[in-house]
């Protein structure tokens, strides 16, 4: 299925990536030769296979539901664009 | 430059413990040929000052009778992919700028804590989406390797810069990470070795995420055996990642024995993909007869859905990609871009910080994820994971390791397979199959093409099967006998 301009819009829009207006087309051209290119996947019938979830039969640990980290706001925002005190800061949100 | 360059990490080892040099001379002598090598652009940052300091701090150690670990004073250079305390980190993105991580990932202090010194951190494509290392917002990084034709050939990716420094003996190992063939690809460009591990062997905590169900971190150097060392410093369980394998590290070292009699050796019939080059095909076949000869047994495997890992690969990495780069937005850490509203200030920061390919892989990833192509895009990708992983599973039940080309092809110029994206991913084609089965796999330089640029050979074998590769590995390259330089070193500025 080819990629029209109108959902490669969206798409941009759904990763929050300003995409120039005049990218759009160039970028419906690349997506679709390579949505093109993965649809060769349809060829294998796949109806009974359960799809992968994980490298190695591992069961997930889990860890005691105890603070184990933190109380050092200044480590935290030390690489934060324009922090106020002890917060990170943004444009305003609420009119 | 100096002969001290031209060691191993083994050699230096033995240097360093005889006492014959310091950690601050051997430091020395390559912080010299990491300034003499800039044209390469091989690194992102520079860490001179701090290498002086833990080469001093590394002798002070050993005269007390202390040393820290297997690789102490060991100079090395680690992928500006691992969060290093207090040293920017960048990933090669703009994205990134400025960004000093307070904390240092679990693979850099591991490496750390076994003594080693890090020279500085290393160039790579953005965000490890790259096969040329040309998509990093730093430059391109210059192969060492070239032949008199005036062209400047890519060192491949996304793990460039380690294995161009590797290659011109800037340093004497180098941390980097693979997602789909970013450790092996630029070695085999590069002429060294490149390893990496099962996933779960390196502990995923504190690296720059790509495809989190493929990253592996693992190690470039000239030999199999440093590879073997320097492995042995970066593998362990980690409990902040929870994917790292509890499986004990046994001593990768001692797998070395020279011996591989009665070992049987795969070869896929599936890799002998359409269009491929004689040459390749001449030092594939070359490889098993010395595997041959060397007392193992050569047998034809068959991975039925090889021709799919590609495809599979690039719906599982970019989906992968398309959430763990979300946490880019501009408000924590790294490049803001402001605007009007919070949408805004994502859109830009995002539009403007990523670059190119980045861009093309989110949007990729955004759109197999969102709704209603779920199911057809991601899921059937798992799918194909299950079958590929099947395939080798079935070949391991009959054979030890599988020996197949590591590239389709030599280094090519810088700029070259620009214009379709899908020209540059076959590049991977021979390791992509092993990375969305999470089994470990080698690549050992095996002689040149008719160019004159290295080539390699890429050895796989079951999960934690490390030492099964070592030994084979080691048994090819003694067999092989590469010692080429790559005409960087017989420069005469040098």
């Amino acid at each position: 299925m080819a990629l029209d301009e109108a959902t490669v819009r969206k798409i941009a829009k759904l990763a929050r990536i300003k995409v120039p207006e005049n990218e759009v087309p160039t970028l419906a051209e690349e997506l679709s030769k390579i949505i093109e290119w993965i649809e060769q996947l349809n060829e294998v019938d796949t109806e009974n296979v359960t799809p992968m979830t994980s490298m190695a039969e591992m069961v997930m640990p889990k860890r005691a539901d105890k603070v184990t980290d933190g109380n050092y706001p200044d480590r935290v925002l030390s690489n934060a664009p324009n922090p106020e005190g002890p917060f990170y800061t943004v444009p305003k949100v609420i009119e | 430059m100096s002969e001290l360059t031209e060691l191993t990490i083994a050699e230096a080892r033995d240097g360093l413990v005889n006492r014959k040099f310091s950690s601050v001379e051997l430091t020395d002598v390559h912080i010299r040929a990491v300034e003499a090598a800039r044209d390469l652009n091989a690194f992102v940052t520079e860490t001179l000052d701090l290498a002086i300091e833990r080469a001093k701090a590394s002798d002070d150690r050993r005269a007390k009778g202390k040393p820290a670990g297997g690789m102490d004073g060991i100079p090395i250079a680690v992928k500006d992919l691992f969060c290093t305390e207090g040293v920017l980190t960048t990933a090669s993105s703009h994205i990134l700028d400025g960004f000093i991580p307070p904390y240092e990932s679990t693979v850099s202090q591991n490496l750390r804590d076994a003594g080693s010194v890090m020279l500085g951190k290393t160039n790579m494509d953005e965000f490890a989406m790259g096969s040329a290392n040309v998509t990093s917002f730093y430059g391109a990084v210059k192969n060492p390797w070239y032949v008199n034709d005036g062209k400047d050939r890519v060192p491949g990716g996304s793990s460039g810069g380690s294995a161009a420094a590797v290659a011109a003996n800037i340093s004497l190992g180098a941390a980097g990470s693979d997602t789909g063939g970013s450790i092996r690809q630029p070695a085999s460009f590069c002429g060294v070795v490149g390893m990496k591990p099962t996933y779960g062997r390196c502990s995923r905590w504190g690296m720059v995420a790509f495809a989190s169900s493929l990253d592996q971190a693992g190690p470039l150097t000239r030999t199999v055996r440093d590879a073997a060392i320097m492995l042995q410093a970066m593998a362990g369980h980690d409990s902040k990642d929870s994917t790292s394998s509890t499986e004990p590290v046994p001593n990768f070292e001692a797998s070395i024995t020279g011996e591989i009699k009665g070992l049987k050796i795969g070869i896929p019939s599936e890799y002998r993909i359409d269009g491929m080059s004689s040459e390749i095909e001449g030092l594939w076949s070359q490889g098993v007869e010395m595997l041959k000869d060397a007392g193992a047994e050569p047998l034809e495997v068959s991975l039925p859905h090889t021709k799919y890992a590609l495809p599979t690969y690039y719906i599982v990495a970019p989906a992968e990609a398309s959430s763990n780069l979300a946490r880019y937005d501009g408000v924590r850490y790294g490049l803001r871009v402001d605007a009007e509203t919070l949408d805004e200030m994502y859109e830009t920061t995002r539009g403007e910080g990523f670059g190119q390919e980045v861009r093309r892989r989110i949007m990729m990833g955004a759109y197999v994820l969102s709704a209603g192509y779920y199911d057809a895009y991601y899921v059937k990708a798992q799918k194909l994971r299950t079958l590929i992983l099947k395939d080798f599973s079935d070949a391991f039940k009959k054979v030890d390791a599988i020996l197949t080309p590591t590239t389709p092809f030599a280094a090519f110029a810088i700029g070259e397979k620009m214009d379709d994206p899908v020209q540059m991913y076959i590049n991977d084609v021979f390791t992509v199959p092993s990375s969305l089965a999470g089994l470990p796999a080698i690549t050992v330089p095996a002689g040149l093409s008719n160019e004159g640029l290295p080539l390699g050979l890429h050895l796989i074998t079951k999960p934690f099967g490390e030492e099964t590769l070592f030994c084979v590995a080691d048994v090819l390259e003694n067999l092989v006998s590469f010692h080429t330089k790559p005409a960087y070193l017989s420069k005469d500025a040098r």
